[in-house]
């Protein structure tokens, strides 16, 4: 434990939640304005940008809109903080909190990129490399239900009541599903490191795209048929951990106001806000790190961008860094694009996907890969 | 692990475990002792045992604390009347405390590791490696992990767990299955006699 890892943990941490989280967030809000306006054949915000009419310019610079996010940040936390008389004052403002913080503290075991090089140093990407990395995200992101919940009750109202209880019932629903699913991507790795995880990828084809490495065996083609399904059944799965659209029940508005942040309202609506859109970006990451390689460059380890590149040229890590936000944006798109075509699901309609197919299916996908892996060398 | 550490993390653990039993609003306590759970975790953790500490957090603090919690505000459970002390409850109550204590006292005194302070006796994998190899027991993916110097506590609990106690582990796993067989089962009884007075609650299922 030397202070060089000490001071670069604390860096890592800074830079990755306030540079690069936050950052990312706020341009999501943005995106999903944009992204929705453009499936629905509209504009979209497009007018917030330096106000220099304000500095005693003739005109603003529009700037397309991008500076939206900042507007409407002032604008939450110059509202003002209204607390209803009837809600149960400690929890009502625990509750955002509970929100928020355990969707950051699950970027911890995101491996960012693969090393940079600094001062003679080797800096990995990720500030926490566990061994344990999927379950440390799928342990501290079930905590982020307490803050629904809890929003929910200490309401004290109906609508909120019903979305914090749809929502317990939802998250401990699809938890089954996304752990059960995630099995196969272990069994094949034989390895709980996230870091580990990506530089097999890096070195074997990412597991749903084996085209390089050890991925060209008959092994690893055949396992694509169950990695396929434990994609998608993980996938969904997230989109239900993040009430997203068209899993959004717990705020569904056409039947419960707005669920239950119905009677929040300034900066501790926005913490709401914030949680579910980190939480989004977690998953994504997540997703990316398990199925579509993390960091890696495709046919990296061959064209000499892999790995063992990153330990001796610093911009080979800057370009591992890239790449994943990269894939984590590009996963991100793909969540809106969802959210803005399909319609929202009935909730006993959700509660049955849950159970009924994707627990089943998951759990024979777990046999198939055994299967698979047994039978194939 | 500093033991400025442990203590936190101690207090945290019986801080929250006194509140559980000191607070009156059901959802105070249910949230206490999720909190409780977390100190423990964090116990877990700074002892190398990852794997036990997550598991604390993922099975107790976030499934069966967050299904607590789902039926005390489901069945709008309200706080608990302040009854007067009740004397054969609280000296049955210390009774068993103390017997408990003592047993733990005893059971642990006879073990030989609780005799060794922690910082005298530090993890050493490769140390283990040595005594695996010595004992014949080969598996590619932990010997690469302790000869690296980490801990692969995942991997050892599972190697433990599917070959030496595997057995043990399909019995839990029957009993598990006639469990929630039984759960639905009795959940799913149709009442014959009479329409219900008041709509069912779901029986909880821990886990």
């Amino acid at each position: 434990m030397d202070w060089f890892f000490i001071i670069s943990s604390g860096v890592k941490i800074a830079v990755i939640t306030f540079g690069i989280i936050l950052p990312l967030v706020a341009l999501s809000s943005l995106a999903e304005r944009k992204v929705s306006a453009f499936i629905q054949d509209r504009i979209g915000p497009n007018r917030v940008g330096i106000p220099m009419t304000l500095l005693g310019g003739k005109k603003d610079i529009a700037f397309f809109g991008l500076v939206q996010p900042l507007a409407d940040g002032l604008k939450f936390i110059l509202k003002e903080d209204f607390t209803p008389k009837h809600v149960r004052k400690f929890y009502f403002w625990l509750a955002p909190a509970l929100v928020l913080v355990p969707a950051l503290l699950t970027v911890g075991v995101i491996p960012f990129g693969s090393t940079l090089k600094l001062l003679g140093h080797h800096v990995p990407l990720v500030i926490a490399d566990l061994n344990i990395g999927p379950l440390f995200v799928f342990a501290i992101s079930s905590l982020g239900v307490y803050g629904i919940v809890l929003a929910g009750w200490a309401s004290n109202s109906k609508y909120p009541f019903l979305g914090g209880v749809r929502s317990s019932s939802q998250m401990i629903s699809y938890e089954i599903a996304l752990g059960l699913s995630v099995i196969p991507v272990l069994m094949i790795f034989q390895e709980l490191n996230l870091g580990a995880i990506v530089r097999f990828q890096d070195k074997n084809g990412w597991l749903l795209l084996p085209l390089w490495g050890d991925g060209l065996s008959l092994q690893r083609w055949l396992l694509l048929v169950p990695l396929a399904i434990s994609f998608v059944v993980f996938t969904v799965s997230i989109f239900a951990e993040t009430n997203r659209m068209p899993f959004d029940l717990p705020e569904c508005e056409t039947e419960l106001v707005a669920g239950y942040h119905t009677e929040y309202s300034s900066m501790k609506f926005a913490l709401f806000f914030l949680g579910e859109y980190a939480a989004m970006i977690v998953g994504s990451g997540l997703i990316v790190t398990l199925f579509l390689g993390g960091w890696s460059i495709p046919f990296g380890d061959k064209i000499g961008l892999g790995f063992e590149a990153a330990q001796n040229t610093w911009w080979v890590g800057l370009l591992h860094l890239g790449c994943f936000l990269t894939k984590v944006v590009a996963f991100i798109f793909f969540f809106m694009w969802v959210r803005w075509t399909l319609p929202r699901f009935r909730f006993d309609q959700l509660m049955r996907l849950g159970w009924v197919f994707f627990f089943e299916i998951a759990l024979f996908n777990v046999f198939l890969t055994a299967l698979i892996l047994m039978l194939v060398k | 692990m500093p033991s400025v550490l442990f203590y936190l993390f101690s207090a945290i653990m019986l801080g929250f475990g006194i509140l559980v039993v000191a607070l009156r609003n059901p959802v105070s306590s249910a949230l206490s002792l999720a909190a409780s759970f977390l100190g423990l975790a964090a116990l877990f953790v700074s002892l190398g045992a990852f794997f036990i500490g997550v598991i604390q957090v993922l099975v107790y603090a976030g499934a069966v604390m967050v299904l607590f919690l789902f039926i005390i505000m489901l069945l709008d459970i309200q706080a608990e009347q302040r009854r007067k002390l009740n004397l054969p409850a609280v000296i049955g109550g210390s009774l068993l405390v103390l017997v408990f204590a003592l047993q733990l006292a005893t059971v642990l005194g006879d073990f030989p590791a609780g005799h060794r302070i922690l910082n005298a006796a530090p993890l050493s994998p490769t140390a283990a490696l040595e005594a695996r190899r010595a004992a014949g027991t080969v598996h590619a993916s932990i010997d690469q992990d302790l000869a690296a110097g980490k801990l692969p506590d995942v991997k050892l609990i599972g190697e433990t767990l599917f070959s030496q106690y595997n057995f043990h582990l399909q019995i839990i796993g029957v009993l598990l299955l006639v469990a929630t067989v039984g759960v639905i089962v009795i959940s799913r009884r149709e009442d014959k006699t009479a329409a219900p007075a008041e709509p069912s609650s779901p029986a909880p299922t821990p886990p």
